[in-house]
């Protein structure tokens, strides 16, 4: 094995990551069915989704780790199949639990994965350093891993999975339970990682971590709900949001009142602001106040704000939601 | 290679951070050596004995004396009925009752053939092998010379001894229990760690989530496993060399045949042994589960390998069980090295044993690890 000093060129047309129909069922339950993705060379492929919905089952399949059940799909010009050590060898991988050895020092981690990934001697001393200085670990190089804090390990877990240089990186969850500062940090990490040439493949269920990446997959129950950039997918919704705010305090009543309002999605309450949701509206400012004005309402403060892609996602899930009502509805009678 | 050296590396490394284990791989065939040679002696001598003499005549307190300078019998006291004998056998505070019948004395002088009473408990039957053994042989003796005395008396000379059989016992001499035992636990120590350490290897990575990230990586499932149990062969060997040391330092076991030959049929065993291990680690889902399975075969083994019964005393199914076992041949090997000198050729079906042993080992195990999840 010669160490990678470079992201190797792999096939150097075509998206990195193409699947079409993956499908993988454990028992009688479809963790992920029929999912088609394609993501570019060099993008922040986001896929979401609530826990359970299927994110790390289609990773797995996507490093060759697990056999879909039908489907097929090239993973850095490697069949995701019948050619998993292909896959392997270009890929970086990263999960919530920060695969770490809590017993090994920061440097002897990175040490061995360096060596795991083929590198030796020099090479392998050099790159070390490097990401060491990358990521800021010097000063902590000595600590033996189980004694760092969420954010750090983190980190080690980031150089650990990136030491090789891979031209795909998996991260799956890899912000679970980690503190908001940390987070941020985090992301700046992945941007950089990206400037570099790498593709990334992140999943998540921080909403607000959706917004950072340039490309977005949903997914919920296993299925495929949208996929596109965060705008595109924002967009798509057609939605308008509405900051309301009252004269006096019985938000819970218009609350109340305003979900039964046609064309009104959703209303949330962050303290005395209500954000209000609506779908497909001509007029969501004049739906709001004809709701409310004539029932008594005094409103004090209401203003568009920017539809985020929870807002988006929120939607998709109540519409999936519905429609399966509907479904068993029907089956049932 | 480097990615093999990577693993056996890593591995070294966390072994030496985890004091505990590393404490129990030199410290465990230490306390086992001292244990197993000092407490377990199968050659019962001492036993409490109590002296119920219904004549108390000269002849009655000279074959008392006798039995008890053989070193078998303590005299702990004279009693004067059976229930005392009894009560005392209960509470154990005596094995061995000798009943000497009255007319005891009167009888042997003349010449009158008469018998005493020997009372066992029988609780324990390697205390009455012993006993009873020890005893009947002084009896039979002491009626030799008690006739010879006679016809001698009368004037004739007999034969010194019609038949006897000389027992001449090779190898052990002196049938000390350490020297069967010492090299014996060779085997036992190795099987129960290699087993132990190599059976949560694999699992503690599973537990911790760190397999996930070995299998996504380059590295093949031979590095993986070759590279986690090298260590533990080095170990194995260490342990190995520290109980033959001591042993022959402070019980004094003799090396009669070849220690390269030892060491070089050790690695068949020591590898089947952690095929084993291994074998366990892809049953189990947790370190927990993987240690009681350890244990669970442990026990067959010390009880069927011959390690403290003789294989020749089990019933034919026990046999056959103890045919598969690596500790049963590997046993025969250390013995015959260490105590009879035996060369390869004498322990030559041993080693096929044990290969054959290994081959179903390794494949089941490599059948069983897969490179995949789910």
């Amino acid at each position: 094995m010669t160490s990678e000093a470079t992201p190797q060129p792999i096939a150097a047309e075509g998206p990195v990551i193409e699947c079409e129909h993956l499908s993988r069922k454990f028992g009688s339950l479809w963790a992920v069915r029929d999912v088609s993705l394609r993501v570019e060379r060099g993008q922040i492929f986001g896929v979401l989704g609530p826990n359970g919905a299927g994110k790390s089952t289609t990773i797995r399949m996507l490093c060759g780790i697990l056999d879909p059940t039908s489907g097929r799909g090239t993973v850095v010009g490697h069949d995701i199949a019948k050619d998993s050590e292909g896959i392997k060898q270009n890929i970086g991988y990263m999960t919530q639990r920060f695969s770490l050895y809590e017993d090994l020092t920061v440097e002897e981690n990175l040490r061995f994965y360096a060596s795991v990934y083929g590198m030796s001697g020099r090479a392998r001393k050099q790159r070390i350093e490097a990401v060491l200085e990358e990521a800021g670990l010097r000063d902590r190089r000595k600590q033996l891993a189980g004694t760092l804090s969420g954010g750090w390990k983190q980190r080690v877990a980031l150089a650990s999975s990136t030491i090789h240089r891979p031209p795909l990186l998996f991260l799956d969850e890899p912000t679970a339970g980690v503190d908001p500062v940390s987070r941020r940090d985090f992301w700046d990490q992945i941007h950089r990682i990206s400037d570099q040439g790498t593709t990334v493949l992140v999943t998540t269920h921080y909403m607000d971590e959706a917004e950072r990446c340039h490309r977005l997959a949903f997914i919920f129950r296993g299925e495929l709900l949208a996929t596109g950039t965060p705008l595109e997918v924002i967009e798509r919704r057609n939605l308008s949001v509405l900051e309301l705010e009252l004269e006096d305090n019985r938000t819970l009543e218009a609350a109340k009142l305003l979900r039964t309002t046609e064309g009104v999605e959703e209303v949330n309450h962050f303290g005395l602001v209500m954000r209000v949701a609506l779908r497909n509206s001509q007029d969501p400012e004049g739906t709001v106040r004809r709701a409310l004005e004539p029932n008594g309402f005094a409103i004090k403060r209401l203003q568009q704000t920017r539809v985020s892609v929870e807002d988006a996602f929120v939607s998709m899930v109540r519409e999936d939601d519905a429609m399966r009502a509907q479904k068993h509805l029907e089956t049932a009678a | 290679m480097t990615r093999l050296l990577a693993i056996a590396w890593k591995e070294l490394v966390q072994l030496r951070r985890d004091r505990m284990t590393f404490g129990m791989m030199v410290g465990l065939p230490i306390m086992q050596l001292m244990l197993f040679g000092y407490a377990i002696n199968t050659d019962v001598r001492h036993m409490p004995t109590l002296v119920y003499d219904q004549d108390h005549s000269l002849e009655a307190r000279d074959f008392v004396a006798r039995l008890s300078i053989t070193g078998f019998y303590d005299i702990v006291g004279h009693v004067h009925d059976y229930d005392e004998i009894e009560r005392a056998l209960r509470q154990g505070r005596a094995r061995v009752a000798i009943v000497i019948p009255s007319e005891f004395g009167k009888s042997i002088r003349a010449g009158r053939g008469v018998q005493a009473q020997l009372v066992v408990d029988g609780s324990d039957p390697q205390t009455v092998a012993s006993a009873t053994n020890t005893a009947m042989s002084l009896g039979a003796a002491r009626s030799g010379e008690l006739s010879s005395l006679r016809l001698a008396q009368n004037g004739l000379v007999g034969p010194a001894q019609p038949l006897s059989v000389e027992p001449t016992t090779w190898y052990n001499p002196e049938l000390k229990t350490a020297i069967f035992v010492v090299p014996g636990l060779v085997g036992v120590i190795l099987t129960m760690t290699m087993i132990m350490f190599t059976s949560m290897a694999i699992v503690r990575e599973r537990e911790r989530g760190t397999l996930e990230q070995l299998i996504v990586s380059p590295i093949g499932r031979v590095e993986l496993v070759v590279g986690k149990i090298l260590p533990y062969i080095v170990i194995g060997y260490v342990q190995m060399s520290l109980i033959l040391g001591v042993g022959r330092l402070v019980f004094h076991v003799p090396l009669q045949g070849s220690l390269p030959l030892l060491y070089l049929l050790a690695s068949v065993f020591i590898a089947a042994c952690l095929a084993l291990g291994m074998f366990f680690s892809t049953l189990a889902k947790t370190q927990q589960q993987a240690m009681q399975m350890s244990f669970f075969f442990l026990l067959p083994n010390i009880l069927l390998s011959g390690f403290v019964f003789p294989f020749e005393g089990m019933p034919v199914p026990a046999q056959m069980l103890s045919q598969a076992l690596p500790l049963t041949h590997f046993l025969r090997i250390v013995r015959g090295i260490t105590l009879k000198g035996a060369t390869f050729s004498d322990v030559r079906i041993e080693l096929v044993w044990l290969a054959a042993i290994l081959f179903v080992l390794v494949a089941l195990s490599s059948m069983r690890f897969s490179k995949k999840l789910g």
